[in-house]
């Protein structure tokens, strides 16, 4: 397969309704760990990690991969705060990247058996996913994004509004594809959670990234007041 | 209120005896009807859906077209379908005037832009819900209405569940492109118009019976699928 590395973001910028919403934003993303994007509300990181992902009109700036651009956005996913899940079961939510990607019945099977054990609804794989609960849901989410191997993954505050366990058993499931290959890009608000998941992390404010850094590093020793601040937990506007 | 009685009478021993030409009327109202709503459904489902997902120049007109087109007056449709097949007509030479054929084609312009117009409105809604998902998927544009249709179609029934109601209870139109002819354009609504004319008004009453209880079947059965939507069930 191709890699989709280095992805690299130069002077990105998003702008609506004549308001600069994030950027300009220069970065290069290569090809293993799990990076945390962290800042306030209205920093920009959910349309960062769109522009990223290319689903974010850019109004400036440009978007580049390290494979031609036709067969870049098979090779990442992306996991929603609110999670979306299609009006089927939960195996025909898991089957339907795959279809999309022509896989075969057999290999679909199998790999549906899978990813629902481990994400603890074998038993239900016939029910609508409709009926399953909010963290079931993202669980679901996070594991049809997973279900191709995508070498890149984004997931914009995966774990928001869920409970402990459910937080947990998302937490094993990226730890499980960081260490299986997949690069890894994730907003959130959790400190514990980015201290505990990040092999790096990003910092935002008012659309720029301020801070970069290895995860020891930027949480214990952060060089720009602001991250500080923020990670003190005061209020930044 | 005599003639109600006897209405009903008349429509109990209608239905109770399988009257050979209730039944020949009847199953032509659906053949009619059913007809047009599969045609009709071909045309508005994937356009409704489309209109839904799919931003381009003119898109609100072309919604507002729709929307108004919801309320065509059938004898106008009637009346040009009739122009354009009478014998005069560009399409003459099909000789389909005074046929099933032609009633179809009325009822196919009458309930296009109503399904299409909430099919719209549903697939708007579902639509809003996948977006980022089949945006960030990749998929074009074919899969995206395909799994609108696929996922949004109970909603879709609906739609067509409502054209169904509109087509079955259609007099004007059909009256002038089918001419009522016995044993041949005859159908519910038009038998009902000229047994009211002869004065049969317990014919007519029980004929309107066996028309309302197709209508309340046809909303029944809506009613049931919305709340199997709501519900959440498959």
């Amino acid at each position: 397969m191709v890699s989709l590395f280095p992805l690299t973001l130069t002077e990105g910028l998003v702008r609506r309704r004549g308001r600069v919403i994030m950027g300009p934003v220069s970065l290069t993303v290569e090809g293993r760990g799990l990076t945390v994007l962290m800042g306030p509300n209205g920093a920009g990181k959910s349309t960062l990690l769109k522009a990223l992902h290319g689903i974010e009109r850019l109004s400036a700036g440009r978007l580049g991969h390290g494979c031609p651009s036709d067969q870049s956005h098979a090779a990442q996913a992306f996991v929603f705060q609110t999670p979306v899940v299609l009006r089927r079961s939960v195996a025909a939510n898991l089957a339907y990247p795959l279809k999309l990607h022509g896989v075969g019945r057999a290999e679909r099977a199998r790999l549906i058996e899978d990813w629902s054990a481990r994400i603890r609804l074998s038993d239900r794989l016939d029910q609508p996913a409709a009926r399953l609960s909010g963290g079931e849901r993202q669980k679901l989410a996070t594991a049809r994004a997973l279900i191709r191997s995508p070498q890149l993954l984004f997931l914009d505050e995966p774990t928001a509004n869920l409970d402990g366990r459910s937080t947990r058993e998302i937490e094993d499931l990226l730890r499980a594809a960081r260490d299986g290959g997949t690069r890894i890009v994730m907003a959130t608000h959790d400190f514990a959670q980015a201290r505990r998941l990040a092999d790096d992390a990003w910092f935002m404010m008012n659309g720029r990234i301020v801070e970069t850094g290895p995860s020891p590093q930027f949480f214990d020793t952060p060089t720009r007041s602001e991250t500080r601040a923020f990670l003190r937990g005061d209020i930044l506007e | 209120m005599n003639d109600i009685w006897a209405g009903i009478a008349s429509a109990i021993r209608l239905i109770l005896t399988a009257d050979a030409n209730l039944v020949e009327i009847s199953l032509r109202s659906l053949q009619v009807t059913l007809s047009a709503l599969a045609i009709a459904c071909l045309i508005a489902l994937p356009l409704g859906t489309f209109l839904a997902i799919q931003r381009f120049r003119f898109r609100r007109g072309v919604i507002a077209v729709l929307n108004a087109l919801m309320g065509l007056p059938p004898v106008v449709v009637g009346l040009v379908v009739y122009i354009l097949l009478s014998r005069a007509g560009p399409f003459g030479v099909l000789n389909l005037l005074f046929t099933p054929t032609a009633m179809v084609i009325a009822q196919v312009i009458i309930i296009t832009p109503l399904i299409a117009s909430i099919t719209h409105q549903a697939m708007r809604d579902l639509w809003a819900e996948y977006h980022d998902l089949l945006i960030s998927l990749n998929t074009g544009k074919l899969q995206r209405v395909a799994t609108l249709i696929r996922d949004g179609r109970r909603s879709l029934m609906t739609a067509a569940l409502a054209g169904f109601g509109r087509a079955i209870g259609e007099v004007g139109a059909i009256m002038i492109v089918g001419g009522n002819i016995e044993h041949h354009t005859r159908v519910l609504t038009t038998a009902i118009a000229l047994e009211t004319g002869r004065g049969d008004f317990a014919l007519a009453l029980g004929l309107g019976f066996v028309l309302i209880g197709l209508a309340l079947g046809v909303n029944l059965l809506t009613h049931w699928l919305g709340r199997t939507e709501v519900e959440g069930r498959w």
